[in-house]
């Protein structure tokens, strides 16, 4: 299905990556060929087909909830910004 | 002129290692000059040459007491994917600049302690997604292919671009590549490499840079298929990090190598005859059923009527998986930052770190992906190419139950194209790259490309053989019937080379 530029903001939006006015066209343009590229699926009769979302079925293992490693200054060794053992990150409440 | 070290295979190296015809010392800086003479290539991002000298040092302690495993000493190179402990890990993505992992894959952390030395870390498309190795941070890596009497550059194919390069330029002695819809088995075929994407479940995804959870696979880049077993048989297995590793024991590939494949019947699949097929395609094809019949394999004629709903299928799940992992890299935790003016919050400081860090490519995925997960097209989208899924890994079920052994295709519809032929705006044609590869990763199966032959521009095409699950062993034995029929040995001309009086690479 064809998208119109609204769509288009709105995705990006939605995906949190900023999106400028100029871009927009090229983006919109884009989208729309890879979501028209998926249309041929629409063919597919898929009544009663079991949706699938991992190869081997399975029961997700589950262990005890204990912290196994994590070293705070290693956590946080790769952060932009921390102070004082914690991430930093512009005010989030006004 | 005689073989250097670098373009050794790893069996071979292995026994010189072994026999103390040389060290690991020796065969490391072999390999770290050639990387050096190759930067025309673009193929590591990053090298590791006082890591690499000090565990080949190490290595070589332990041949001196009589370490007898195939990779002790054995110099490898890791896509960027790979988490590596103390070196830089990016994904090929500016929104990764600088993180420095503190910790080690499951994968690299099994070559590590099998004796493997790792060289440094190679090139590929931003966190997997693209088919040229040009969408990268680091610049596209450039294919020591070219054809006949030409100097065009051209792809090594992708994701897994560099690492293709790497085995290819004899920068390595094997390499490590991701597959999510034919990242390795593609660059594999463009470069005249051996790459296998085992079965899901068989490599452990622990500390691999997520891309599309339910496909993503690590796997071999070599130089001949007995090295593809040697390093599969070490990073294959269990492991209690990632719960969608399998259960199952690792067989003795290498064990299994003895070539003999009569009486295997080998599906030959009539929809992978695709319209527009290049005749040189469908002639190296023909030549595969041939050498398998030769050696007392049996073709049959099979249907795998879902196939040509794979690639769109594929481009829904992917994004889809793609735009839920890659929702980590908002410039808290790790890597990039965008600045913010004075007054901006935090989903500026979101929004601007993605649009500053994410290339054209990684943009458009994880906003596809956003769109197919979105209410009011979920179902329409993204529940529907999962039903589809399961109709195409159904028709790989019905084959293998009717006792087809192993299927065989092309790994590409071409060969290697030139870098900037497929333009950014054009993403369809570039999807149309993984058209054979895709239904390995949806259905879940081991895939393997072979270098068969060269075209008539010189340019090196690949067979692929796609195998039943969990049969990795009884893959690579047809692969080795294969290889021993096709005999490909050819080697690119070495012109990257800043030497003078060094122009030939064998």
């Amino acid at each position: 299905m064809a998208i119109k530029l609204e769509d288009a903001r709105k995705v990006a939006k939605l995906a949190r990556i900023r999106v400028t006015d100029d871009e927009l066209p090229a983006i919109t343009n884009n989208l729309s060929a890879i979501l028209v590229f998926m249309e041929s699926l629409d063919e597919v009769d898929v009544e009663g087909v079991e949706a699938m979302s991992s190869v081997t079925p399975m029961h997700l293992k589950q262990r005890t909830d204990n912290v196994l490693s994590g070293d705070r200054s290693k956590v946080l060794s790769n952060a932009p910004d921390a102070r004082e053992g914690f991430y930093v990150v512009p005010k989030v409440i006004e | 002129m005689s073989v250097k070290l670098n373009q050794l295979t790893i069996a071979d190296a292995s026994k010189g290692l072994q026999n103390s015809e040389f060290t690991s010392v020796e065969l490391t800086k072999a390999c770290l000059e050639a990387i050096e003479d190759a930067s025309e290539l673009n193929a590591y991002c990053q090298v590791s040459a006082d890591i690499a000298i000090q565990r080949a040092e190490d290595a070589d302690k332990k041949l001196q007491l009589g370490e007898s495993y195939p990779l002790c000493g054995i110099p490898v190179g890791i896509k960027d994917l790979f988490c590596t402990k103390g070196v830089s890990t990016q994904a090929a993505s500016r929104i990764l600049k600088g993180f420095i992992p503190q910790y080690e894959s499951t994968v690299t952390e099994k070559l590590q302690q099998a004796g493997a030395v790792m060289l440094g870390k190679l090139n590929m498309d931003e966190f997997a997604m693209g088919s040229s190795t040009e969408h990268s941070t680091y610049g596209a890596a450039v294919n020591p292919w070219r054809a006949n009497a030409s100097t065009t550059k051209l792809t090594p194919g992708g994701s897994s671009g560099g690492s293709a390069v790497a085995v290819a330029a004899d920068l390595c002695l094997a390499a490590l590549g991701t597959d999510t819809g034919g990242s390795i088995r593609q660059p594999a075929a463009f470069s005249g490499i051996v790459g296998i994407k085992p079965t899901y479940g068989r490599c452990s995804r622990w500390g691999i840079i997520a891309f599309a959870s339910s496909l993503d696979q690590a796997g071999p880049m070599t130089k001949t298929v007995t090295d593809a077993a040697i390093v599969l048989q070490t990073i294959g297995g269990h492991d209690s990090k990632d719960s969608t590793s399998a259960q199952r024991p690792v067989e003795d590939y290498l064990a299994m190598l003895d070539g003999n494949i009569r009486g295997k019947k080998i599906g030959i699949p009539r929809e992978y005859r695709v319209e527009g097929m290049p005749e040189e395609i469908s002639k190296m094809w023909s030549e595969g059923v041939e050498a398998l019949c030769s050696a007392g394999a049996r073709p049959v004629d099979i249907s795998l009527p879902h196939t040509k709903y794979a690639l769109p299928a594929y481009y829904v799940i992917a994004p889809a998986e793609a735009s839920s992992n890659l929702a980590r890299y908002d410039g808290v935790r790790y890597g990039y930052r965008a600045r913010l003016s004075e007054g901006e919050g935090i989903l500026d400081m979101y929004e601007k770190t993605r649009a500053e860090g994410f290339g054209a490519e990684v943009k458009r995925r994880v906003m596809v992906g956003t769109y197919v997960l979105s209410q009011g097209f979920y179902e329409a989208y993204y529940r529907r190419a999962q039903r589809v899924r399961t109709l195409i890994k159904h028709d790989f079920e019905v084959v293998f139950n009717e006792g087809i052994d192993a299927i065989l295709t092309p790994t590409t519809p071409s060969s290697a194209f030139e870098l900037g032929e497929i333009e950014d705006n054009d993403p369809i044609k570039m999807y149309l790259n993984d058209i054979f590869t895709v239904t390995v990763n949806l259905a879940g199966l081991p895939g393997i490309s072979i270098p068969a032959t060269l075209d008539k521009r010189g340019l090196p095409l690949g067979l692929q053989l796609i195998g039943r699950p969990w049969e990795e062993g009884d893959l690579l034995n047809c692969a080795v019937a294969l290889e021993s029929a096709f005999q490909f040995t050819s080697k690119p001309i070495n012109w990257w080379s800043q030497r003078r009086g060094d122009e030939t690479n064998g």
